[in-house]
């Protein structure tokens, strides 16, 4: 289908779950209730790193209320083996541990016991009378801290691997990944321009307000039934199975409304304690984390220290680029450096480039994705050093971003070359917007850009559809609504059958009602099971041309349908009348569809921002932020611009304020939302959105994934900015008013 | 015949060989026929049968779904990349 020809396709409809989110009847876990429900405390390490040497539960067990107790030796001891935690396998050993720690506290806040009681004030005064006996050890806390020599060790197992070679040592670097292209001797050679910096982020939350919560109930009949908040239920169902031992078919997960996820509700936490402590008690039991639950137990984004080096010839050609990046990967192994490493120079066509990345544990809580995984850190460096060598070059920033831009055949350094991309489109549109040439209007302010690239990804996923008497549809779909994506389904199916989005009803439903779907996250609802509703509905319409035919004695292959129209020789039907005879054409129409879609399609992003740096102070103020971004073909625009908007606000806020703010011993000292401080809408400015389209050509309806590239590139956009507002380049995030200050006194001494 | 691109920490095992020429109409063909080559290298690249934990394949630049049982033609170029995760 061409672009011009789409009846539902780039249009806006109402989304489907409006009414129930903005009246307060949609259900959230925390709504939960059943009878006999019990509710459930987890007791937290209060140090980062300490072996547990007695763990004594008798007297909580004993408290008046308290039902049930458990520890980690109550899950099954199952031999080592890997397990899918969504986006790819980890060993159970590590799934489990950060469950519930056994033998060793990892970081403060890591789960130790957990109890159910009649009430969870019981619960919580109950873990109070659980006996730990902790020896403490030292604790690294940062990437440079546990590569060091002589580190405190994590894992006395762990031992570095280089692309599947274990190595002899052992070491807190779980993963040495490095990326070789051309002659980087040769390539600086040529540079008649190089600049190297150095750069520090801040471990950062995905800062979702609703916490994590689980309700489980051991049945009678040997299932587990969960309601939970999850951006996979297919995933809980899964590592809950893995952990308990127990076959999949024997756990049905529902997924409850999502109050933000980002990459942090695709982790497992709650859910296998809580059917474990209804094992023991025969009830269901209730878990919900606190705020500080949240940010001590449950995974940011990692911490990272990164190297970068480019170089350029006066003509503004890049030579060279190098990068070292080192990321925090937490307690566990799994630090997002890989496609880091892969999307550190992603934006541009380099034909020499070295890059190094290290997946580090550290003693913080496991990291988790947050909305393209750990390309931010990644631009944060490059683009700083690329607006600071057009800079010294005397060129255009976004000229020079242009000279340089990747595009279609070139190669990343990780190998492969892009198919179809809009790199060079989203730059192009930066550059004709108005706000890129308005005056900024005052002193102490400046102008920053710049870009970002992320991959998305396909994955499973599956629907049904069945067509109603009265002409609507219902859709049944197992992606967890985040941003409208039953909407943006639901339209896909609509244009495929010719009908108003309205008519479709999309539902998310457990895991028993609906075929394997992978989690919402990468980008990938719209796309992948926005591809299975396009498929379910092609179905439907196979079996409506037969339909027709059979009315009207003709062959199905005479029958064409368009826009809800089916036709033959001079008859024809509209999808609506059709749908009032399936009783005597042969019954009820069901279509199904089930991808693991290829044409996954990358997108490009990028901001220009205006900011006001307050010399006195260091306070940085948003003043314009315009965002750009590369969507394919939007499916819903307004929900590619929410994605837009909401990208952008996460990065503006890991650009100025947010960080965990850890004491040497390892101690978040804000954990809560009063601390932590994340952008309100009174510290934004409306954020301006362009929608690029370049479609993808591996889509239907050409479709790319939206829901992360848009977090890339603020940071470094504002860091940018900050540099011709006030003359300092920032090279550590957040760029709260100490740093911003200390980066003044330092250049003014 | 297809091309496989070396993965740099791999390129010990291919005596620094970049790319390689090596026949197989699947990604299972190819790293068998690799490993005729260059004995060892189906080991850093799979465990247990399936590909690596950390590790997708990429055929004509685009990390396929179907890993070991995605086709690959004679023209075909075969990487190894980092698995990539989203949020």
């Amino acid at each position: 289908m061409k672009t011009q020809e789409y009846s539902v396709i780039g249009t806006r409809p109402i989304r489907h779950d409006g009414a129930d989110k903005v009246t307060g009847r949609a259900l959230y876990g925390a709504d939960f209730q059943m009878a006999g429900l019990l509710h459930g405390f987890i007791l937290r390490s209060p140090h980062a790193h300490a072996r547990i040497r007695r763990l004594d539960t008798s007297k909580a067990a004993a408290f008046p209320g308290v039902k049930a107790v458990m520890t980690a030796d109550d899950f099954p001891q199952v031999p080592e083996r890997l397990v899918d935690l969504g986006e790819g396998d980890t060993p159970l050993s590590y799934a489990r541990g950060n469950v519930l720690a056994q033998g060793k506290v990892l970081y403060r806040g890591h789960a130790v016991a957990a109890i159910a009681a009649t009430s969870v004030h019981v619960a919580e005064e109950a873990a109070d009378l659980i006996e730990v006996d902790y020896e403490v050890l030292p604790c690294a806390l940062t990437a440079p801290d546990a590569m060091r020599e002589g580190a405190p060790i994590l894992h006395d197992d762990l031992k570095t691997k280089e692309f599947g070679e274990q190595t002899s040592r052992v070491s807190n670097v779980a993963e040495h990944f490095r990326h070789v292209m051309g002659d980087i001797d040769a390539g600086f050679a040529e540079a008649e321009i190089t600049v190297e910096r150095e750069f520090n982020t801040a471990t950062v939350h995905q800062g979702y307000i609703e916490p994590h919560n689980a309700t489980a109930l051991w049945n009678n009949d040997g299932r587990i039934l969960v309601w939970c908040s999850t951006q996979g239920a297919f995933v809980v169902r899964d590592v809950t199975a893995c952990i308990l031992d127990v076959p999949v078919s024997r756990v049905k997960v529902t997924p409850m409304e999502i109050g933000g996820g980002f990459g942090g509700k695709i982790p497992v936490y709650l859910e296998p304690v809580a059917a474990l402590l209804s094992k023991k008690t025969g009830k269901p039991v209730k878990i919900v984390m606190s705020r500080k639950d949240v940010f001590e137990g449950t995974g940011p984004t990692p911490g990272s220290y990164i190297k970068v080096k480019i170089g350029a010839r006066k003509d503004g050609r890049i030579t060279a680029a190098q990068a070292f990046l080192a990321y925090e990967a937490g307690a566990y192994p799994g630090a997002m450096v890989g496609p880091g490493a892969m999307c550190v120079f992603a934006a541009y066509d380099i034909a020499n480039v070295v890059i190094d990345g290290f997946d580090v544990v550290v003693n913080k809580p496991s990291t988790a994705a947050y909305r393209a995984p750990g390309a931010t850190n990644a631009a944060f460096a490059t683009e700083t050093v690329v607006d600071e060598i057009a800079e010294k070059l005397g060129m255009d920033p976004l000229d020079f971003r242009l000279k340089n831009a990747a595009k279609e055949g070139t190669r990343r350094a990780d190998g492969p070359k892009y198919r179809r991309i809009g790199c060079v489109e989203v730059i192009e549109a930066m550059k004709k917007h108005p706000h890129y040439a308005a005056p900024l209007g005052g002193p102490n302010r400046g102008r920053g850009v710049a870009v970002g690239f992320w991959f998305n990804v396909g994955l499973p996923s599956s629907c049904t559809i069945s067509v109603t008497a009265d002409g609507t549809v219902n859709l049944v779909e197992g992606s967890t609504d985040i941003g409208g994506t039953r909407t943006s389904i639901a339209m896909q199916a609509a244009e495929v059958l010719g009908i108003p989005a309205e008519d479709v009803r999309p539902t998310v439903v457990d895991t028993d009602s609906v075929g394997f779907t992978a989690v919402t996250g990468g980008s990938r609802t719209t796309f992948a099971t926005g591809w299975a509703a396009y498929e379910a509905a092609q179905d439907i319409v196979r079996q409506m041309k037969e339909r027709a035919a059979k009315l009207w004695e003709t062959d199905a292959a005479s029958v064409t349908m368009e826009r809800g129209v089916f036709r033959a020789a001079d008859k024809s039907i509209t999808f609506q009348e059709l749908a009032a005879k399936l009783d005597q054409t042969g019954g009820p129409v069901v279509g199904r569809g089930a991808v693991n879609p290829r044409g996954v399609g990358g997108s490009f992003s990028g901001n220009i921002v205006d900011v006001e740096v307050d010399p006195d102070t260091g306070k940085v103020t948003i003043l314009r932020f315009t965002a750009v971004q590369d969507a394919g073909k939007a499916i819903h625009p307004s929900y590619v611009e929410g994605q837009m908007q909401g990208g952008s606000a996460q990065g503006i806020g890991w650009a100025l304020n947010e960080e965990y703010w850890m004491n040497g011993s390892g101690t978040m000292m804000n954990s809560s939302l009063l601390d932590y401080r994340m952008p309100t809408a009174l510290d934004l400015p409306m954020i301006d959105t362009v929608i690029v389209e370049v479609p993808n050509p591996g889509h239907p309806f050409g479709a790319r994934g939206v829901g992360e590239a848009n977090i890339i590139p603020p940071p470094a956009a504002i860091a940018n900015a900050i540099y011709h507002a006030a003359g300092v380049r920032m090279d550590r995030l957040p760029m709260n008013p100490p740093a911003i200050m200390e980066a003044i006194w330092k250049q003014r001494d | 015949v297809p091309t496989v691109y070396i993965p740099t920490l791999l390129r010990a095992v291919t005596g620094g060989k970049s790319a390689i020429e090596v026949d197989g109409a699947t990604v299972r063909q190819v790293i068998d026929n690799l490993e005729q080559l260059y004995p060892g290298i189906r080991e850093r690249l799979m465990d247990q049968g399936k590909l690596r934990p950390n590790i997708s394949v990429a055929v004509d630049g685009e990390v396929t779904p179907m890993g070991l049982l995605e086709a690959v033609g004679p023209q075909s170029e075969v990487h190894f990349v980092a698995a990539i995760k989203g949020g």
